[in-house]
């Protein structure tokens, strides 16, 4: 397992002289997901994209909005489990909607199931009528994908998470939006895809998954071993970015003091 | 003026096993928990309910109420899945029509307007489609655009819980999302609320501003007063959910045994008891740590 630490001992969470976990450079490459978006509602969903929504309002994307998790829109850059110090705006559910339908919206999810066109299932595995595992439902996934950019986040990049066919595609795709037609594909974007392992995109000639970087001590090997379908991938594949030393300040003092990130992703 | 004050279990009497029934809130925020105690002790059955889900569907679920749940989503949200839901899923007890959350609000919208369906993307791509084969697209006259159009979903029944309503009907949210309570008010026949306190009508306005008005009279058939009555979901301002009876929920529904020592402590006598019996809980796990 050495191979796939990012560095030596992992120390203290809240010490900057301590080495670069994978959960940081994970929250960095989700951060990463919403730069040049400007005035729009970043919607993280788990505690990863959460600091990396944070963290790229912080730094590079101030115009981004964000919600307290609930109604609120907040101001300023508040630790997971607080609450923001400024309220710059009301957010119920409906007005989401809203924002949804008006595409003003980025939205990071975390898939159960994934295919190389970035269908994905949140809804339940196995046969619909009686699945073997019911999940949530298909929850806003279908509209969000169709209406605005979306990108996923998987945590444990496995063959059973990266599948050559979902059960249910809840969250639409590239192949299935142009299929649907022009009403579907004209806002339908995948913007990335950030696992434990790599980040991902779909800018290849027939829009199938490709491999954009693979986190520092993660080998190209290790994550087609890892994925249930063939890849693209390019003939050199860089590094993720390390986060800058103000970053990881923000991550560890500001935005994730607790330490929730390394409970989300392995070291 | 009508009052309109009524007793959970004469809401229950006014309902027919068969029914379509929706109902407010979400998750497991703010649900009218004390009208669906109410309905789980009752005979109605072959119910079809309408939710985006969380412990409302979970006790009807549980209670062998339901023939049809149309939802986007059942979740406990601190607990992701909800345990009854899965189960029920996974047997394949019930039908189901899963959608996506914003075609059940269009779905509701429709029928507050009294159309036979709105136009969405939602939907467009994604197996919804597959999975409800009576969906149909609709061609926009203008651009030629082909769309989803979700059909009306008219309720026969709505159930609703809010802060504080007067004897009327008019009620307020004085928590800080109102989810889609009164849309869900609009597409039923007859739409009951339950509410934390009733008062005065001068009272909604005395101490918060009119916009928290969001439920108007002429939408609300019933008004129960049932403090509390949203437990164990959340009640902003009033209460949090309360998570340990919720872990206490969901650990029981996981085995029969303790699910039915569960109903027996709980779910087996009228809302007083109910009260009684988790207050008596709360204070038992008190005196163990």
């Amino acid at each position: 397992m050495t191979s796939r630490r990012v560095t030596g001992d992992s120390g203290s969470a809240g010490s900057l002289a301590a080495a670069v976990t994978r959960a940081e450079v994970c929250a960095t490459a989700c951060a990463e997901a919403w730069r040049g978006d400007g005035e729009i509602l970043a919607s993280p969903i788990g505690v990863i994209p959460t600091i990396g929504a944070r963290l790229a309002r912080a730094t590079f994307e101030p115009d981004l909005l964000l919600t307290d998790g609930e109604a609120m829109l907040g101001q300023g850059t508040w630790a997971i489990g607080g609450r923001p110090e400024v309220i710059e705006g009301w957010l119920p559910y409906r007005a989401i909607f809203d924002l949804i339908y008006n595409g003003t919206r980025h939205v990071m999810m975390i898939p159960s199931q994934i295919d190389p066109h970035g269908n994905v299932n949140i809804s339940a595995i196995g046969e619909f009528s009686r699945p073997r595992a019911a999940l949530l439902g298909v929850r806003g996934a279908p509209g969000n994908t169709v209406n605005h950019p979306t990108s996923y986040w998987v945590p444990r990049h496995t063959p059973r998470t990266f599948v050559a066919r979902v059960d249910m595609v809840s969250g639409v795709g590239y192949d299935r939006a142009a299929q649907a037609g022009p009403a579907a594909s004209r806002y339908h974007e995948l913007r990335r895809v950030v696992s434990n392992l790599g980040v991902f995109d779909f800018a290849s000639p027939d829009r199938a998954m490709r491999l954009v970087s693979v986190h520092p001590g993660v080998g190209v090997d290790e994550v087609r071993a890892a994925t249930g379908f063939d890849l693209v991938i390019p003939g050199d594949v860089p590094q993720t970015r390390q986060p800058s030393a103000d970053e990881l300040r923000l991550i560890r003092s500001v935005i994730d003091p607790g330490g929730s990130r390394s409970a989300e992703v392995q070291q | 003026m009508r009052h309109k004050l009524m007793t959970a279990d004469a809401v229950v009497a006014e309902l027919r096993s068969g029914m379509t029934v929706g109902i407010g809130g979400w998750g497991s925020r703010r649900k009218p928990m004390s009208l669906v105690r109410a309905i789980c002790r009752s005979h109605l059955g072959d119910l079809t309910i309408v939710s985006y889900g969380g412990p409302d569907v979970g006790l009807l679920l549980a209670a062998g109420k339901v023939r049809r749940l149309v939802y986007g989503f059942v979740s406990l949200d601190s607990i992701p899945l909800e345990p009854h839901f899965r189960a029920a899923r996974q047997s394949g007890a019930i039908a189901v029509t899963e959608y996506d959350e914003g075609m059940l609000q269009w779905g509701l919208y429709a029928a507050a307007c009294r159309l036979p369906f709105l136009p969405t993307r939602a939907g467009l791509g994604s197996d919804v489609l597959r999975v409800n084969p009576g969906l149909r697209t609709v061609r926009s006259p203008y651009d030629g655009e082909e769309l989803l159009a979700v059909p009306a979903l008219r309720l026969d029944a709505a159930l609703v819980h809010a802060s504080r309503a007067d004897p009327h009907g008019n009620a307020q949210f004085l928590g800080p999302d109102p989810y889609f309570d009164d849309l869900f008010c609009t597409a039923a026949d007859r739409a009951y609320l339950s509410c934390e306190e009733v008062v005065p009508t001068p009272e909604l306005t005395a101490s918060a501003p009119v916009q928290t008005l969001r439920i108007q009279r002429w939408m609300v058939a019933g008004v129960v007063e049932a403090p509390h009555g949203a437990h164990f979901t959340s009640c902003d301002p009033h209460y949090g959910r309360d998570e340990l009876f919720q872990r206490e929920y969901a650990n029981a529904a996981a085995n029969p045994a303790a699910w039915a020592a569960f109903r027996a402590s709980y779910l087996d006598r009228d809302e007083a008891g109910y009260h009684a019996a988790v207050a008596s809980g709360r204070a038992a796990r008190t005196a163990a740590s």
